[in-house]
């Protein structure tokens, strides 16, 4: 059984000048979904959700949110939107700010009353109403962000790097805070240039230059994944600094290798399937080994950069 | 060998409000110092009284070889400073925003040049030396950020938050800058929210609110903060069964950690592989993968963290008042 879409997107572009930001995009997003839009910064994220939120013209293609143009009024009182910039009152306390959402959105008193004591006991900021928005740190900002943009009980939330400048506690909190709203049937669309949290998503579009280049559950592109991972090792397991520097570019250099990035105490790689025999080896000699690991989803995008990214 | 920084009971207040308390560390010539904590934890405080930009309230500190409370003008010209909201002129390009910062450090002439010319090889800018920064995609925008803040050749650099929003490839483009930096002698002084960046510092201090918690190498700190065993776990919606997993005997957390979540157990515990399976079966989610894991810096940091935060009695953590 399939749930109806409340986003759908077909061939959707938009150019600035000679840039297309977005240029043919297809993808569709079922109530109670997390969708990823993952990608490098200029890959198009946000131009696709200013696209959804209505508030950019497409120049191809369309868009239906809840089976209606973005632009259409109706829409916008079912769409919840944090961007990626400030969207709150600076000047104004937590309790202001909230406020402000509640009328605006002109949710009745006692409704604004219940859904506010929810939110400020998920996101914790109960104890800060006084506290103005611009005093607020970064993680604590985004939470209230997240609040007012969930205040008027969206269907469709659109989230623009929620979490850029974020600690590690507060995005848990955060994520898990969306994981809450999204098992209430709530759709999501979350653009995020990390990759632990596009392994978080239910599906996720990978994008680079305006294009989606794969899509699907992380654990499924996880599994179609055509190369192989491994961690290189020393003698005594862990590599030492002066080892790192002296492995890193004989890894780069070999034509087995798709990608190579330090990863703690260790290297990682990314190896063509069958030519790891032949990596190791180049690596015996320096006193060096592959141990085998699983592919994070961190590898698939390495890999397809270092492929030039082209669809 | 002096220290390039030495810091002793570093203390700042805002009013009531204590940002930085009691602080002492010192970090080595060369060394890749990273300075991690929650938001609001007080690092940029700190970074901002290291630079010379804000007098502790008590407590001093030593940058290259000269006290903040005494010299913090003379400490400017030997330091480099990227902070989180680095300002670049949007309108010129890279090249011209380098001409610009390398006048304001009195440099001129052939050095600005050759510097210029160094620089923008470094940092791998040539191609787009002339776009305006304000048409560069962000993690080439941190890259001209860097540029400026080395141009006059400081032996310290303060880099406050460098890739927040930045995609893996920059992040490990920039990264390797920083190694490079490092090797080349200049001492590097990191802030950063992602723990797998973390992991390239040599010695690693954990703020939270306002207190130095924990300061030593990766590799040690995972062996102290994070004893046990750590469980890398899988199950469909498993965000939705971590309370079930916190109530097994000896869990001591149960977080998300990418499409899974990680489980720490403590030394000794009886419960383990066929327990945490059994724990999600029974909760109708039978797991898909159980296996053990080396633990990361990322639990290390919410052990500290939840610790801490537990003493004190208070999740309160504000940024500096502007």
């Amino acid at each position: 059984m399939n749930a109806p879409a409340a986003i759908e997107v077909r061939g959707l572009a938009r150019a600035f000048g000679e840039v297309r930001a977005v240029d043919g995009v297809d993808f569709a997003i079922r109530e109670g979904e997390l969708y990823g839009l993952v990608g490098a910064d200029g890959a198009g994220k946000t131009t696709t959700v200013r696209l959804l939120a209505g508030l950019l013209d497409p120049d191809g293609g369309e868009a239906r949110v809840l089976g209606l143009d973005p632009r259409d009024p109706r829409v916008r009182e079912q769409v919840g939107l944090m961007p990626q910039q400030y969207s709150l009152y600076g000047d104004l306390s937590v309790g202001e700010n909230l406020h402000f959402f509640g009328r605006l959105f002109c949710i009745p008193r006692a409704e604004y009353r219940r859904r506010v004591d929810r939110l400020l006991a998920i996101t914790r900021l109960g104890p800060f109403l006084d506290r103005r928005a611009s005093a607020l740190s970064g993680g604590m900002y985004k939470k209230l962000a997240l609040a007012a943009a969930l205040l008027h009980e969206p269907r469709v939330l659109l989230l623009d790097e929620p979490t850029n400048g974020v600690d590690p506690v507060s995005r848990r909190e955060l994520w898990e805070l969306l994981y809450e709203f999204v098992g209430e049937g709530m759709a999501v669309l979350v653009c995020t240039p990390y990759m632990d949290e596009a392994e978080r998503c239910h599906r996720v579009g990978m994008m680079n230059a305006g294009r989606i280049l794969d899509e699907g559950a992380p654990a499924e592109l996880v599994a179609r994944f055509p190369h192989e991972t491994f961690t290189v090792e020393g003698g005594a397991g862990e590599l030492d600094a002066a080892a790192r520097a002296r492995l890193h570019p004989v890894l780069e250099a070999a034509p087995e290798v798709v990608a190579a990035s330090p990863a703690g105490p260790t290297l990682r790689v990314v190896v063509r399937r069958g030519a790891a025999g032949a990596l190791a080896g180049r690596l015996a000699p320096l006193g060096a080994r592959l141990a085998p690991t699983r592919p994070e989803f961190e590898d698939l995008y390495l890999a397809r950069m270092a492929a030039g990214g082209a669809a | 060998m002096t220290p390039a920084i030495r810091v002793e009971h570093l203390t700042r207040r805002f009013g009531a409000f204590t940002a930085v308390r009691d602080v002492s560390f010192h970090v080595e010539k060369g060394e890749i110092f990273g300075y991690l904590g929650a938001n609001g934890a007080g690092k940029s405080t700190t970074i901002r009284m290291l630079c010379g930009l804000l007098a502790p309230s008590e407590g001093d500190a030593v940058v290259a070889g000269h006290r903040v409370s005494r010299e913090p003008e003379a400490i400017k010209w030997r330091i480099g400073y990227m902070s989180q909201k680095f300002s670049l002129y949007r309108d010129l390009g890279a090249r011209e925003n380098l001409e610009f910062y390398g006048g304001a450090y009195g440099l001129g002439g052939r050095r600005l040049r050759r510097r210029i010319a160094e620089v923008v090889e470094l940092t791998d800018l040539a191609e787009v030396r002339d776009v305006p920064t304000g048409e560069l995609p962000g993690g080439i925008r941190q890259r001209v950020a860097l540029a400026n803040a080395i141009l006059h050749e400081p032996e310290i650099v303060f880099l406050d938050e460098p890739t927040a929003g930045v995609d893996p490839v920059s992040r490990r483009a920039f990264w390797r800058l920083i190694r490079h930096m490092a090797e080349a002698g200049t001492t590097v002084f990191v802030t950063t929210h992602y723990m797998d960046e973390a992991e390239y510092c040599a010695r690693i201090g954990l703020m939270v609110a306002g207190r130095l918690a924990a300061l030593d190498t990766p590799a040690a700190l995972k062996r102290r903060h994070a004893p046990g065993t750590t469980w890398h776990v899988e199950a469909p919606a498993i965000l939705r069964h971590l309370a079930a997993l916190r109530r097994l005997p000896g869990v001591v957390e149960a977080t998300a950690f990418g499409r899974g979540a990680h489980v720490r157990v403590a030394e000794g515990a009886p419960t383990g592989e066929a327990e945490l399976r059994a724990a999600l079966a029974a909760a109708g989610v039978p797991p898909t993968l159980v296996e053990p894991v080396a633990p990361t810096l990322e639990d290390v940091f919410l052990a500290v963290a939840s610790a801490d935060e537990q003493a004190a009695g208070t999740a309160a953590a504000w940024e500096d008042p502007a």
